[in-house]
């Protein structure tokens, strides 16, 4: 057992006792010491100089930080769609089973817990789970049953079965991103060649747009950067990749992070900013390693640090932060807050990050895909890149296919490509529905697969689920619900209570009881989360509901009752420990079903 | 004025309040029109209401809703109002989200109950039984999840002017709207 003290003190030293490292503090000491207990925030308050209720907060606020013992592998699973539509809430049932456990609880013996999870982003080889933030893929009951004597032998993760952690890339279609060789420093030498104000040029010519799904130009935003008042910049790459069925970035993360860096490089060259944040989503903890790795040979051969390249004056140099599980935190202002050491919730705009960002100065946030972009409009220069794609959007789109096809995994087209061929090209037969860029995208039907993904048509972060003609529209309406509300931030009403409350109104409508009324109330929900929510997560939480009504109508129909109303409530049953505690069973002690 | 171009006089809009599990203050607040209600009575009249005293609700146009649903006497008047109702308004934090009562909730039922009667001691030493006593529910309930709702005055209570806005909206058959001055509490 580690002493509590100790371990604190030593997560506060490497993190320079600085209060905007309190994420990452709690996150390390966590990782000795498997909760945070009222010891460990006391401590981390005195170190840091700060109140103990902030601690708290942030600790309340994130997923993956627990505030009470969750056991020494704390096993997470996976509860995307795409994951369900594998098997994954049978598995997760079995293994509650043979552990005997209750979701969410440690067992007796603190060994271990295991609760569900949002997407994971393993789509295209799952089910999956996480334990102790490390993936595993590729679930069965067999692998199940191998987990579960593993924990109950005390077997350390270390000495788990590699395999089991074996995570793909599967790329099934390259272009001009992940198709071209690389030579490493290649960009960075092009962006210095060409000069700040070339480099800047060559954005603008190339119509780069923002891969993270608002597709903003990407040359407009680092101009406004760089035109700011200050004397620091920051430039961030948004690598939480929360969206559910995205996983283009960790395969970027994976097999391109010296692009990334080197487009986070390129992008502090062209605005003036010698400081790169990396936010990686906690559940790519298993990727710190690898890429801490990478930076420190990108440092050695001079492509971090000072005079990059031999060039005087580029001097950059990135740090990695943690995400702790928490959707919300891929919103480029509530990710600022996070890289601050705060609760992620949106700050309000204007102002906006590129005047005043992380730290209040003036802040770069771009998605992975459109760093590694700007790569390629260095090497090609602007008219080129932009020679690919449609008019009004520019270059490939990296695709993260999942759900029901012969061949998931990540795919790479020039922008324009019909939704159509992309299912031709990854297998897929009877397909009733494609979910496009995840739960706060658009759900489209055969008759809309002739449709272009592109900016002007159909926009996209990446996700692309697929659903065969045995799917349950409604359910997958119910699941993304869901997964809303356990994600809004809490920090507006609209979306604190009407998630939930549209959460509900479908339970009580899978559950055979809901009428045209939840239907209407449905409806109005979905209008008053777009129209007052603060930010993308409320704005966005209705559309399933109403995009699955307007497609899948037969689906909530049919489990619609005749009548206009059914109550949410059993009065009867509700009136049974009254009856108890009174001693009665009179007439009036009971109440019927209708009047 | 010939009697021929006259206008049948519209019936006079049929108005049902109750009181369920709420503190009687969304009353107090609609009673705060003052002498408006002269105009109200003009176009309308009130069903079963603490005003009237009547005791059961007869088919009415419009039932206004105070407090949530905490035992089976306010479910039997709940249904009865909206059997009878064409419009049915929840008014008040209780009626909407339970309110101040439903501060219970968190507790067991039966706990509550043996605190305040059984475990008094020498005092008393049973809970009621009578059956003339309603049943408490588990729970407190807010009026949408017992019964169809159709609008909701939000507040605690809501101004007389948004009451007043509210229902001459209802009754001249415009879409009930408040604006950010009758919504705003502090
Ligand atoms: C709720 C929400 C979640 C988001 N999640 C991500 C994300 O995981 N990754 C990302 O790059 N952008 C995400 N965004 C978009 C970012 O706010 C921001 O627009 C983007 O990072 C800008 O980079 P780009 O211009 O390169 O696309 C999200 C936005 C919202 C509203
Ligand atoms: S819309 Fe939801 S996620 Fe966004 S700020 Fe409001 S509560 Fe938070
Ligand atoms: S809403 Fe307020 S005023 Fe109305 S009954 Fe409830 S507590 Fe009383
Ligand atoms: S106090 Fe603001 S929503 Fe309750």
């Amino acid at each position: 057992m580690s002493d509590t003290s100790e371990v604190v003190l030593q997560a506060l030293e490497r993190r320079r006792a600085e209060p905007t490292q309190l994420l990452q503090i709690l996150r390390e000491v966590q990782e000795e010491l498997d909760w945070i207990s009222p010891e460990t925030t006391h401590s981390v308050a005195a170190g840091l100089g700060i109140p103990a209720t902030q601690v708290e907060s942030v600790v309340q606020f994130y997923s993956f930080l627990y505030e009470q013992p969750r056991g020494r592998y704390r096993i997470l699973v996976s509860d995307n769609i795409t994951d369900r539509m594998l098997g994954s809430l049978t598995l997760f049932e079995h293994m509650l089973k043979r552990l005997k456990l209750r979701r969410a609880e440690a067992s007796a013996d603190g060994a271990v817990s295991v609760d569900l999870t949002s997407c994971t982003g393993m789509c295209d080889q799952g089910p999956a789970l996480l334990v102790n933030n490390r993936p595993v893929t590729r679930l069965t009951a067999r692998r199940v049953d191998e987990i579960c004597d593993l924990v109950r032998g005390d077997v350390p993760l270390a000495e788990w079965p590699a395999d089991y952690f074996r995570v793909e890339d599967n790329i099934r279609r390259a272009d001009a991103l992940l198709g071209s060789r690389y030579e490493p420093g290649s960009g960075l030498r092009a962006a210095i060649a060409l000069g700040r104000q070339g480099m800047l040029d060559e954005m603008k010519r190339s119509n780069l747009r923002g891969r993270g799904g608002a597709g903003f130009a990407t040359a407009v935003k680092w101009e406004s950067c760089r035109n700011a008042p200050g004397a620091e910049r920051y430039i961030v790459c948004n690598a939480d990749e929360g969206e559910p069925g995205t996983f283009k970035d960790r395969v970027l993360l994976t097999s391109f992070a010296e692009r990334i860096f080197e487009g986070m490089a390129i992008a502090g060259f062209t605005v003036g900013a010698a400081n790169g944040l990396l936010y990686l989503r906690g559940e790519y903890r298993y990727l710190l390693e690898p890429l801490e790795a990478k930076l420190e040979s990108m440092r050695r051969d001079r492509r971090l640090g000072a005079s990059i390249c031999g060039a005087q004056g580029f001097d950059f140099d990135i740090e990695i932060h943690l995400g702790a599980g928490a959707y919300i935190c891929g919103e480029e202002s509530a990710l600022i807050e996070s890289l601050e050491g705060k609760p992620g919730k949106p700050r309000i705009r204007p102002p906006f990050p590129v005047t005043a960002g992380y730290l209040g100065k003036p802040t770069v946030v771009n998605n992975v895909e459109t760093l590694v972009e700007a790569t390629v409009v260095a090497l090609q220069g602007g008219r080129i890149f932009a020679g690919h794609g449609t008019r009004h959007s520019a270059g490939t789109k990296i695709l993260s296919v999942s759900g029901d096809c012969a061949r998931p995994g990540i795919y790479e087209y020039p922008f324009g490509v019909r939704v159509e061929q992309v299912l031709k090209d990854c297998g897929a037969a009877d397909v009733v529905a494609v979910q496009i860029s995840g739960p706060s995208g658009i759900c489209l039907t055969p008759d809309e697969f002739r449709r272009h993904i592109a900016f002007e048509d159909v926009p996209t972060a990446g996700a692309f689920m697929i659903f065969g003609k045995e799917r349950d529209l409604f359910e997958v309406a119910r699941n993304f619900t869901y997964f809303f509300a356990h994600e809004s931030c809490g920090f507006c009403t609209p979306c604190r209570v009407g998630t939930t409350l549209m959460r509900d109104a479908l339970d009580k409508i899978a559950d055979g009881r809901g009428s045209r009324y939840e239907i209407n109330e449905l409806m109005r929900l979905a209008e008053l989360l777009r129209r007052t929510s603060h930010c993308g997560l409320g704005q966005t939480a209705g559309n399933p509901v109403r995009d699955t009504w307007l497609k899948f109508r037969p689906a909530y129909e049919r489990r619609l009752i005749r009548g206009d109303f059914d109550p949410a409530v059993d009065l009867d049953a509700a009136l049974t420990r009254a009856r108890e505690i009174a001693g009665r069973d009179d007439a009036g002690a009971h109440i019927g079903a209708e009047q | 004025m010939s009697e021929s171009a006259e206008t049948p006089a519209l019936p006079k809009v049929r108005i049902a309040t109750t009181s369920l599990a709420g503190c009687f203050g969304c009353h107090m607040s609609f009673l705060d029109i003052d002498e408006r209600i002269l105009d109200l009575m003009k176009i309308a009249e009130f069903d079963r209401s603490p005003i009237t005293d009547i005791k059961h609700c007869s088919p009415c146009d419009i039932a206004l809703i105070e407090g949530g649903v905490c035992n089976a006497e306010n479910a039997h008047v709940l249904r009865e109002m909206r059997a009878n109702a064409k419009i049915l308004v929840a008014i008040g934090a209780c009626a909407i989200n339970g309110g101040l009562p439903a501060m219970r909730n968190r507790l067991d039922v039966g706990d509550i109950l043996n605190e305040v009667y059984r475990d008094l001691d020498g005092v008393q030493s049973h809970v009621p039984n009578d059956p003339e006593l309603p049943l408490l529910f588990d729970k407190v309930y807010p009026v949408n999840e017992v019964v169809r709702v159709d609008y909701f005055i939000p507040g605690c209570p809501p101004s007389a002017d948004a009451i007043w806005k509210y229902l001459n909206d209802l009754i001249l058959g415009r879409m009930p709207r408040l604006d950010h001055s009758l919504l705003h509490y502090d």
